[in-house]
């Protein structure tokens, strides 16, 4: 056993109202550079839907992931390291620019400079990399936002599998739901196994993927190695860069940017222990439905003594191991297991886990027919299909799903008794297999969310892994090439050019 | 070309393009790494890039370990081996033009795109479009050496540019005179093939240094980093 700490996260997807305040704020604090317009750490997707990239969930497109071959060991999907290196002249599984969307602008001015016109004046877009007109918009982050475009196409989205799609286009059974999507700062990540430089790695303390980007040279595979796109080149330094987990803010206690900024307060922040010794064999699970519960066996619990005491011998300082024992992450996963992780089958073991949405009844149900199970709707009489969620988040075992959802209903159950009609039931809680406190505790946590019980982060003690003394006059975080001492006009090793953009694009036009 | 002249371009500009060469790489490796890199436009155009970029890197690549192999390797190798000098430089032409016309197709489309996709062309830097030009322009003289080599299928032209080669890595300037009298195709060649160990530095070449070989060799897939090696033995 090899006890190592990280900080995952859980969101709460029945309380996501879709208003990308994360996203946006995300945006604001790490991506409103040039070559980075066009990448969003996070952004949040209307489900069903292909989403941005396009298609990200198709692995037969894009292959990322893992592959479990015939003899039980596991490689990334783009190939084993020899077909990494001979596909790095041009990686075939790399999406196109067009593929998440062109980063734009809009001619802004032409609105307070136009003269006197008989049409009223527009701003139309201009491209940010050529700095050229466009034409057309074509996608974008959020593309089909709240159910936009047609199903035929937003149904080639890969959670339908297995279900009959076809009735769910029709405008009385229609359903959706908000995923928003971020970096899953995997356990076993696929982008760091397919990164030919070794630049992309894990760090030890709190599990944090990051790019080193003074050693990417931007061979671009972990691009397509990560099966939640969610590696981004920057095409004007030439490297890639992806979610950092608001690593600044984590190490002083702080929630990263778009869980402190989040509105209906879905996001958790939590530390979890897990056995770094078990990772290899629970990824190489023979099952993709397994992967799950494997990954489920590779956390370890806070309050066994045994862990604890290796956890001090494998160096996880106190106020960690004080703070896993109050994780919400812990309890959503662990405890009550109502959060799930996002496609385990891509064997990554993502550690940013999903609480599955409720959603309304059917509306045939509602005329008496409803499916019940005691006072209970029926999860599976729910509008989103069942299926459709345990694609999502279990690999298409619905029996987990299932069981979460039931939960939910019942802390919900519950709740209304007590403080509507004075009741206290247990009997709600048994069914489901809890007790009324873990019922109140459900409540408090998921429902109230005070940020207390959202956010438990431990400071990262850098005092005692850093001499401060060194790092004095240092430049601290900074961006790109923000430390290099150089700061002359003449870019003598060909620094990232400065796009020729029009300072007034009108004088373009 | 008077004698003087040729020892300045044979004798000393390869020591400069030499020390440049490694001198500059040293400092931009050690104080601007974060410029180090490929700079692959491939996110932004991936039309002509598949055929293109590996047409021209395989036939680049043969071409150099090529030159490499058959410049540097001490005459007396071959020798040993009953490689007759004739035998060699067909060889040479043989493979060295297959490869050659491979990387010209690969390069001309490259250019094509860089020069004409207005998506790569506003995105590059002058060096960019500039090293694959002075490339370009390398291939083909090197192309239009075939075509004097075959003039004379002996060796002893070939022979006479190993030995310089190896003179000069071997700090003996005054093997310039070995390649005097040669034909000024194959000067060109060579006086261009150090301009392009001068620039190297400068351009996004140095990505050639980092070819990532050694990802072959990584034991398992995961890297880990930790900062708690620095902390406090207990």
């Amino acid at each position: 056993m090899k006890v190592r700490a990280q900080i995952a996260m859980v969101l709460n997807l029945d309380k996501c109202i879709g208003c990308h305040t994360c996203s946006v704020t995300c945006k604001n604090v790490w991506t409103s550079r040039e070559g980075m317009e066009y990448a969003w750490f996070n952004n949040v997707e209307s489900k069903p839907g292909i989403g941005y990239p396009k298609e990200w969930e198709n692995q037969k497109r894009w292959n990322g992931g893992w592959r479990r071959k015939a003899n039980g060991k596991i490689e990334p999907r783009i190939g084993s390291k020899w077909r990494v290196l001979a596909n790095i002249f041009s990686n075939p599984d790399l999406p196109e620019i067009d593929d998440y969307y062109e980063p734009f602008t809009f001619d802004y001015e032409h609105l307070q400079r136009a003269p006197e016109l008989e049409a009223f004046p527009t701003a139309r877009p201009r491209s940010l990399i050529t700095g050229e007109r466009m034409e057309k918009i074509n996608w974008g982050p959020n593309w089909e936002e709240i159910l936009g475009g047609e199903f035929s196409k937003r149904s080639a989205d890969y959670n339908f599998e297995g279900v009959q799609k076809e009735i769910y286009g029709q405008f009385e059974n229609t359903f959706m739901m908000y995923l928003p999507r971020l970096c899953e700062h995997c356990l076993n990540p696929a982008c760091v196994a397919s990164c030919p430089s070794g630049a992309i790695y894990k760090r030890e303390e709190d599990g944090i993927v990051l790019i080193d980007q003074d050693k990417c040279r931007g061979w671009r595979m972990c691009v397509s190695g990560c099966p939640y796109k969610k590696i981004y080149y920057n095409w004007s330094s030439g490297k890639s860069e992806k979610c950092i987990m608001c690593y600044p803010r984590l190490e002083v206690g702080q929630p990263t940017v778009c869980s402190e900024t989040c509105v209906g307060r879905i996001r958790y922040l939590g530390v979890v222990l897990y056995d770094a010794d078990r990772i290899e064999e629970a990824a190489s699970t023979e099952s993709e439905q397994d992967l799950y519960a494997r990954q489920m066996a590779v956390f370890l619990d806070p309050n066994d003594p045994k862990v604890i005491e290796q956890a001090r011998k494998d160096g996880v300082p106190d106020a960690w191991l004080a703070a896993a024992k109050l994780s919400p992450v812990w309890k959503m996963a662990m405890e009550w297991k109502v959060a799930f992780p996002l496609h385990p089958e891509y064997r990554t073991l993502p550690m940013v886990w999903y609480i599955p949405p409720l959603s309304p009844i059917q509306s045939a149900a509602e005329a008496g027919k409803m499916g019940t199970d005691g006072a209970m709707p029926d999860v599976r009489s729910l509008r989103i299909p069942l299926r459709y969620l345990a694609n999502l988040l279990t690999a298409g075992d619905e029996e987990p799903v299932a069981h979460g959802l039931e939960r939910m209903l019942a802390m919900r159950a519950y709740m209304r008794a007590k403080t509507i009609d004075g009741v206290v039931d247990e009997t709600i809680a048994k069914r489901v297999g809890l007790t009324a406190q873990q019922i109140e505790d459900m409540y408090r946590v998921m429902a109230l969310a005070n940020y207390e019980d959202r956010f438990v982060i431990p400071t990262t003690h850098r005092e005692v892994t850093e001499d401060a003394y060194d790092m004095r006059g240092s430049c601290g975080f900074t961006f790109g090439n923000g430390c290099s001492p150089g700061d002359t006009k003449t870019n003598l090793f060909s620094l990232p050019h400065k796009a020729k953009k029009a300072k007034n694009p009108m004088e373009l036009a | 070309m008077s004698a003087t002249v040729n020892h300045i371009l044979f004798g000393w500009y390869p020591y400069f393009c030499l020390t440049v060469f490694l001198v500059g790489s040293l400092i931009r490796f050690d104080r601007e790494q974060y410029t180090w890199k490929s700079s692959s436009s491939q996110l932004l155009r991936r039309r002509q890039l598949a055929w293109g970029s590996n047409l021209f890197h395989v036939g680049i690549l043969v071409i150099f370990l090529g030159h490499f192999a058959g410049l540097l390797t001490p005459i007396w190798v071959f020798d040993a081996l009953g490689i007759s000098h004739g035998f060699k430089q067909m060889m040479a032409i043989v493979i060295g033009g297959i490869a050659g016309v491979a990387c010209f197709v690969g390069m001309a489309l490259l250019i094509h795109r860089r020069l004409f996709d207005s998506r790569i062309r506003k995105t590059s830097s002058f060096s960019d479009t500039a090293i694959l030009l002075l490339l370009f322009a390398q291939l083909i003289v090197g192309l239009g050496t075939i075509r004097v080599s075959l003039a004379h299928l002996d060796g002893n032209e070939m022979v006479k540019f190993m030995s310089w080669a190896q003179g000069i890595l071997t700090l003996q300037p005054d093997v310039s005179q070995l390649i005097a009298d040669v034909h000024p195709v194959f000067k060109t060649h060579l006086l261009l093939g150090m301009t392009i160990f001068l620039v190297f530095p400068f351009t996004r070449l140095v990505h050639v240094w980092s070819a990532p070989v050694w990802y072959l060799g990584r034991r398992g897939y995961q890297v880990v980093r930790s900062r708690r090696s620095l902390a406090p033995a207990e």
